[in-house]
């Protein structure tokens, strides 16, 4: 390695077929066996470990929900005791809205991000596998008290007095606690990497309203989370220590019980739009490659992604309008969630007009992303209603408002999520998925979902209260609430169907070659997997459509792809100026390192002994945190122009 | 050059000052933290109003010891500003000087608040106001340990002569963070100390 150098002009160069590829794979590729593995920082690699760790989330939250079903199918069943159930409803929200919903998104955008911005990696590739490590130790922790019996079980939201010792005296609600706490941490470095890296990272020429639209959604999600998620962590622990050290910020006698809701949905509705969002953003970049045609209408469709995420701040007591608020509180309130409307139908007209507008090609993924539009409605239709505060006092804590969730959550994340496995699954395995296989997929879940939950509407408009464990005959709730399970079942099938779809085509699928479906942006100008180094030399952008520039014929300028900076000083990239994306530094970026893994341990560990108290065991795991990060931060020799010794 | 290749001169290696992805990450960082505390004071503001003014033990907490030790903290800020002027000046007496300083006296602060933590007599688990007080100076506190740890860290890394005035971002990281420990004392302060003057 040669003597470290203060600025350089970065060389440009013109790439054959295979220049250079051995020097840049030598460069990014990880070191072999299990000490590569752990220490891997390849966004590539990073995020499809969140894809898949959240997908059998999913699966063991769809698990949950089936035997949930199984119990409902009809009155006074007693498949499940009444605390079995209890600890399934709570696991099933707990698994879907914090271990699946939000990773799998940071999966997507892990993986895509530096492709679609044409950079080699994330801002803190070190940060963002610890991110994931801290995820995996969070919903380890959480399922390890379900499997003995110590799951939580007063639903995702936690309501205190119930959540309290004197209600809920086991240890179930503080590994909810504490685990969601340490998850917490896993999605502010997460959201932290996003933010510099949309600032920082994007290939010259990028300006902000050319980047894709699912780096607004991602990006419009993590800031988010950094204003929010300190509140529910806060919650968490202050729940911690009125159960566990007698403090008195919750309970009725000394302290505000209401003061749990707030803080909880002061985080909780913030959050609701953050697990949306850049699932929105898939769609506006999905479905226009398959319309042929540019999005309708980008700059709309950026800003309210962001004018949506701004309101999502003012709208949590809509959660609360059953709890004795003053007539002002909800006026302002209701006001604000009935206005939240309108940006939140920019994206839905900006959708249908492209659909209109181009020639589509029926595609299964098209087919996932169209229907989203028609669930988003749905759902969309069911939250104005209950944005009216009299129409949510008859409807709250009924099957109504489960009916509006799932429409909501399973309506604009997991179907764009399976849409976007489709269009991307190409790209990251070489392989096209069946589409004919993809067909039954579809149909089978967009069925069986509406099957499963449209008729929850009815049964909440028929008093049906949410989670009850069974209900007596007689009360006109029988044959829905059989067809309900019936529905779930169908789309569990569905699911099952996209998981023999995915094993088949990763051995048997036909070669996707570099850009299958002749796509607009930067993450199909490279191959198919993508090489570690994602770009032999970095492109360099004239338009939001890199690919599809000479056939739209807008203004004369072309973004370069097979020219560019080479940059191959070791692992590099090139930093960019926020609004403009214009080159302004060399960026060094990190080597693998074992420090993620050892500080993602190490704070498991942490959590794990505050849970029994053990506090010198908690001394012992907060040392080697310490130690983890003063390695992970020591600064360069080379830097200095001291001599070169073995550190990092 | 927003459309060409790029044609401008050198550019820099690796981060040069606040230009560093680590100096962005940290003001992420402070971000989050502001908001954490902004949450806790909101606890307090809330429970302040639904329980009504008898509420408090101390309905008027005295500053005798905690106005001073906001004069230190603020000191300490001011003695680590000076010290990053060092580092980028290449000056590293007045670097090590600054840093060292700094240490001293978010050092004293942080004896000073166990020792009002201990002049109070009343424990964290005797009512909700000393809940919040407890829970929320302790907070503070933790941020002060490790605003001081980081501090620390730097100092022997400025010692041994890792930093020159081109590449010293994890001097003026860590001295941003001080800055911000400092400026949630302010809101603490502000909110436990002058607040019940206001309110009552």
């Amino acid at each position: 390695m040669s003597a470290w150098e203060d600025a350089r002009t970065p060389r440009t160069v013109r790439v054959a077929s295979d220049f250079p590829g051995p020097r840049l794979q030598e460069i990014w590729e990880r070191r072999p066996g299990l000490v590569g593995w752990l220490g891997d920082v390849d966004h590539k690699e990073i995020g499809k470990r969140y894809v898949l760790t959240a997908f059998a989330f999913l699966l063991l939250g769809g698990v949950e929900a089936l035997m949930m079903r199984l119990q409902l199918g009809g009155p006074n069943l007693r498949v499940l005791t009444p605390e079995q159930y209890d600890q399934l409803f709570t696991m099933h929200g707990v698994s879907m809205i914090f271990l699946y919903a939000a990773p799998i998104l940071s999966g997507f955008s892990n993986y895509l991000w530096p492709l679609l911005l044409g950079s080699r990696d994330m801002a803190f590739p070190r940060l963002n596998a610890l991110s994931y490590w801290i995820y995996l130790a969070a919903g380890i922790f959480i399922y390890a008290g379900f499997a003995v019996g110590r799951g939580p079980d007063d639903g995702w939201f936690n309501y205190v007095p119930y959540a309290s010792r004197t209600f809920n005296p086991g240890l179930n609600m503080d590994v909810y606690a504490l685990g969601l706490i340490l998850l917490g941490i896993s999605t502010t470095v997460g959201s932290a990497n996003f933010v510099v890296t949309f600032l920082r990272t994007r290939a010259p020429g990028m300006s902000i309203n050319r980047v894709p639209i699912l780096t607004w959604g991602t990006l419009t999600a993590s800031v988010a989370n950094l204003l929010a998620v300190p509140s529910v962590s806060l919650a968490f622990f202050l729940l911690w220590l009125d159960r566990q050290f007698g403090m008195h910020f919750f309970d009725a006698a000394q302290g505000q019980p209401l003061l749990w809701q707030h803080l909880f949905w002061m985080f909780g509705h913030p959050w609701v739009y953050a697990i949306v969002l850049p699932a929105m953003g898939m769609v506006s970049d999905g479905l226009p490659t398959f319309c042929r045609r540019p999005l309708v209408g980008y700059t709309p469709v950026a800003l309210s992604t962001v004018a949506t995420m701004a309101l999502g701040f003012g709208v949590w007591v809509h959660h609360m309008f059953a709890t004795g608020l003053p007539d002002i509180s909800l006026s302002f309130f209701s006001g604000a969630s009935l206005i939240i409307t309108i940006p939140s139908a920019v994206a839905v007209f900006a959708w249908t007009a492209t659909i209109w507008l181009g020639r589509p090609v029926i595609t299964t993924a098209f087919l996932f992303f169209a229907s989203m539009i028609v669930l988003f409605v749905v759902g969309g239709v069911s939250g104005v209603m209950t944005a009216s505060a009299p129409v949510d006092w008859q409807l709250t804590d009924t099957y109504f408002v489960v009916a509006h969730l799932h429409y909501v959550l399973i309506g604009i994340n997991v179907f764009p999520v399976l849409g976007g496995a489709y269009y991307w699954f190409p790209k990251v395995t070489g392989r096209l998925l069946s589409e004919r296989l993809g067909r039954w997929n579809f149909w089978t879940m967009f069925a069986g979902f509406n099957l499963g939950f449209f008729p929850m509407h009815l049964l909440g408009l028929a008093g049906m209260p949410r989670r009850i464990y069974t209900y007596p005959a007689g009360m006109g709730w029988d044959t829905t609430n059989l067809v309900v399970s019936a529905g779930s079942a169908l789309f569990a099938a569905g699911v099952l169907l996209f998981l023999i779809n995915v094993a088949v085509s990763l051995r048997r699928g036909a070669p996707a070659g570099d850009n299958p479906w002749d796509a607009p942006t930067l993450e199909w100008a490279t191959a198919s997997p993508p090489p570690p180094y994602n770009f032999a030399v970095i492109p360099s952008v004239a338009s939001r459509h890199p690919l599809w520039e000479d056939r739209l014929g807008e203004g004369q300028a072309r973004s370069r792809l097979t020219e560019g900076l080479l940059l191959d000083h070791g692992r590099e990239t090139i930093g960019t100026s926020a609004l403009d994306a214009e080159p302004n530094l060399i960026l060094e970026m990190p080597t693998d390192s074992l420090a993620p893994a050892l500080l993602a341990a190490g704070l498991a560990a942490l959590f794990a002994s505050a849970l029994f108290k053990a506090w010198w065991l908690v001394g012992a795991a907060g040392a080697v945190c310490v130690a983890a990060l003063v390695l992970w931060f020591w600064p360069s020799r080379r830097h200095a122009g001291m001599p070169e010794t073995a550190d990092g | 050059m927003a459309e060409g290749l790029y044609d401008g001169g050198a550019l820099p290696v690796g981060a040069r000052g606040r230009d560093s992805v680590g100096w962005w990450g940290m003001l992420c960082l402070i971000a989050t933290e502001s908001c954490l505390f902004a949450y806790l004071l909101f606890g307090y503001f809330y429970v302040a109003l639904q329980r009504g003014p008898a509420w408090s033990p101390e309905p008027h907490p005295s500053i005798l010891l905690s106005g001073p030790n906001t004069a230190i903290l603020l000191a300490s800020s001011m003695a680590a500003w000076w010290g990053e002027g060092g580092a980028r000046r290449g000056r590293r007496g007045r670097h090590l000087a600054g840093l060292g300083v700094a240490i001293g006296l978010g050092a004293l602060f942080l004896l000073v608040q166990v020792f009002e933590w201990r002049a109070k007599p009343f424990g964290p688990s005797a009512g909700s106001y000393a809940s919040l007080y407890f829970t929320t100076t302790g907070f503070h506190m933790a941020h002060v340990v490790a605003g001081l740890a980081m501090l620390i860290v730097v100092f022997i890394w400025s010692a041994l002569g890792y930093f020159t005035p081109r590449r010293y971002e994890p001097v003026s990281i860590s001295i941003v963070y001080w800055h911000f420990v400092d400026a949630v004392w302010l809101a603490v302060f502000t909110t436990f100390y002058v607040s019940p003057y206001l309110m009552a």
